[in-house]
This record gives C-alpha cells, sequence and structure tokens, in this order.
C-alpha cells in the first residue's frame, strides 16, 4: 500500500521537478555563487554609504570636504581604476583566445594600475591625518575614512589575488581552474570599479559642490 | 534525450559571453565620457542651482554603472537562466530602501531632536 503511495507520489512530483540525479559539471555554479558574493558586499558598502549619508554633515566645527578633498586628485585617481578595469578585460580576453604570455602581461598592467590608485589613495589619507582630519576628528570624517578605507581595502586584497593569480597561471598554464579563478577575479574587479563610481560621485562629487 | 543534450549545451554556453575588444573599447570611452562631464561640472563650479548640479551628477553616475555592467561586467537577463539578473535586481531593491530609508529617517530625526541639544537649552539644565 505504502508502495503504491509513494509511486504515486513521484510521479507528482516528476510532473513539477527533475528528480533524476544528473551530472553538474565542476564549477558550473562558481560565477553565479561569486556574483550573489559580490551582491552581498554590494549590500555592506550601502550600509557605509548610508553612515556616510547621515553623517556625512557632521563636522564638529572641523574640515568639510572643500577644506580637504583635491578633485583633480580624484580624477587621475578615478582614470587609473578605469584603465584598469580595461586592461583587465583584455587579459580576459588574451586568456579566451589562449594566450599564456599576453594574459599575464595585460594581468602585470592591471596590477601596475590598480598599485597606482592605492598609492594615490595613501597618500591622500596620509596628507589628511597630517593636516588633523584623521577619522577621530568628525563624524564626518569617521564615515569617510571607513567607506573610502573599505573600498582601499578590497583594491588591496584584489591585488593580492591578482598576484597570486598570475604566479599560478605562470606555474600551471590556462587551464579551466584558472580560468573560473580569472573569472571571479575580473568580476570582483570590474565590481570595485562600479563601487567607486558611487565613492567619487557621492562623496567627493556632491561634497564639493 | 535531445533535451537534455540541449540541457549540457546550454550549462556550457553560460561563461560564453566573454565581450570583445570592440566592446571594452566602446565600455571604456563612454565612461571616460561619463566620468569626465560630472568632474567637469562640479570643477567649473557647477549650475546655479545645487540641487540641479548633484541631480545631474548622480544622473551620470547612474548612466556609468549601466555602462560598466553591459560592458564590462556583460550582465544580460539570460546569463545563469536569469538568476544572475534577480539576484541583481534584489539587491538593487534592498539597497535603495536602506539608502532612502536610513537618509529620510535621519534626516527628520535630526530636525525634529536637534533644538532640543540647543546650546542655551542644555545651559538652562546646567543652573
Amino acid at each position: 500500500m505504502s508502495h503504491v503511495v509513494t509511486d504515486t507520489t513521484t510521479d507528482n512530483l516528476g510532473r513539477y521537478w527533475e528528480l533524476k540525479p544528473h551530472h553538474h559539471p565542476e564549477g558550473a555554479s562558481t560565477s553565479l555563487g561569486f556574483w550573489v558574493y559580490l551582491m552581498s558586499d554590494c549590500l555592506m558598502f550601502a550600509v557605509l554609504f548610508a553612515v556616510y549619508g547621515v553623517l556625512g554633515t557632521s563636522f564638529a566645527a572641523g574640515p568639510g570636504p572643500k577644506d580637504l578633498f583635491d578633485l583633480g586628485l580624484v580624477a587621475v585617481n578615478t582614470g587609473m581604476l578605469l584603465l584598469s578595469s580595461i586592461t583587465f578585460g583584455f587579459a580576459m580576453l588574451a586568456m579566451f583566445a589562449g594566450r599564456q604570455g599576453a594574459t599575464l602581461r595585460w594581468l602585470g598592467v592591471t596590477l601596475v594600475f590598480g598599485l597606482c590608485f592605492l598609492g594615490i589613495e595613501l597618500y591622500e589619507f596620509q596628507h589628511m591625518i597630517h593636516l588633523g582630519a584623521g577619522p577621530q576628528r568628525s563624524g564626518f570624517l569617521s564615515a569617510f575614512f571607513t567607506l573610502v578605507g573599505t573600498h582601499g581595502l578590497h583594491v588591496t586584497f584584489g591585488s593580492i589575488w591578482l598576484i597570486t593569480l598570475m604566479v599560478q597561471i605562470a606555474r600551471r598554464g590556462l587551464g579551466p581552474e584558472n580560468q573560473r579563478r580569472m573569472i571571479c577575479l575580473s568580476m570582483f574587479w570590474h565590481f570595485l570599479d562600479v563601487i567607486w563610481i558611487g565613492v567619487f560621485t557621492f562623496v567627493y562629487l556632491l561634497g564639493m559642490i | 534525450m535531445s533535451a537534455e543534450h540541449a540541457h549540457t549545451a546550454h550549462h556550457q554556453d553560460h561563461g560564453h559571453d566573454h565581450g570583445s575588444h570592440a566592446a571594452y573599447i566602446k565600455g571604456f570611452l563612454l565612461s571616460v565620457i561619463l566620468t569626465a562631464i560630472p568632474f567637469g561640472l562640479v570643477m567649473a563650479g557647477g549650475f546655479e542651482s545645487r540641487s540641479l548640479t548633484a541631480v545631474t551628477v548622480m544622473g551620470f553616475a547612474v548612466a556609468q554603472i549601466l555602462v560598466h555592467m553591459v560592458c564590462f561586467l556583460h550582465m544580460n537577463g539570460k546569463q545563469e537562466e536569469g538568476w544572475t539578473m534577480l539576484s541583481t535586481i534584489f539587491t538593487i531593491v534592498v539597497v535603495v530602501i536602506l539608502l532612502a530609508g536610513s537618509l529620510w529617517v535621519m534626516y527628520h530625526m535630526n530636525t525634529n531632536m536637534m533644538p532640543q541639544m540647543d546650546h542655551e537649552l542644555m545651559q538652562g539644565f546646567g543652573s
């Protein structure tokens, strides 16, 4: 009796769901999973943006955006990140074409632009702290350093990942594993560029209006 | 059987939108333009009305984010059978609620609460 019942249930289930086990190629869901991680990262940045939006005008009688920000420097920094985005794109195209040397060269160029971005950002931070406008000065500066610093930390870890991936590609070539890693890192890198659009718009440009 | 074949072929097809040199260069040029205009606008002093400048700058940011999504991240409705797009839309909805809600609530808190934190009132407490 129970056997019959199970049978009809499976029949009914089979109408709506795929019950037969089927093989998923290894790593088939990695890019979607990584995308979902990036979306959760996006939520974290949204919280930091909200904090900056709320505290961004609490200067505690200290310096404001117009006293501290240098738009020329920010424009150069934005250019660095944009250039690193397109060179990463070229690295991806070289990888799909199977050209290992070109992939490594483009990744190297990307790394240089990424490090330039970090260098300029650290110079800006150091300059502000030197002026007495460190993160402990006011709510505005705490929120600023947290938001921009978190983005910078992402770029730092992206650069470390980039270096390790370059070593792996140099040693093991462009196998499916390294291609998968490259796809993930390219998503991460372009995503950081998207976050930077939000940063330079909401923090720097709107602060200077 | 043929349906299964199509299924596997579809699975392998997922990562196949790699973009092209043309797409990357188009995205890059659009991004440069969409970055340069708001920077130039703000550096030149902006429009008469500050809010008009702010809205223009934010409009350019939204346009540039869309350019990045399409040209660099190769987003479209078909990726991973639509799950990429669905998770993105969900995230955007949460982000908008979070940002608009925080700013709205905290703005009202500030305008309603601040007078009571006034200097004179604080002195009144002391005496």
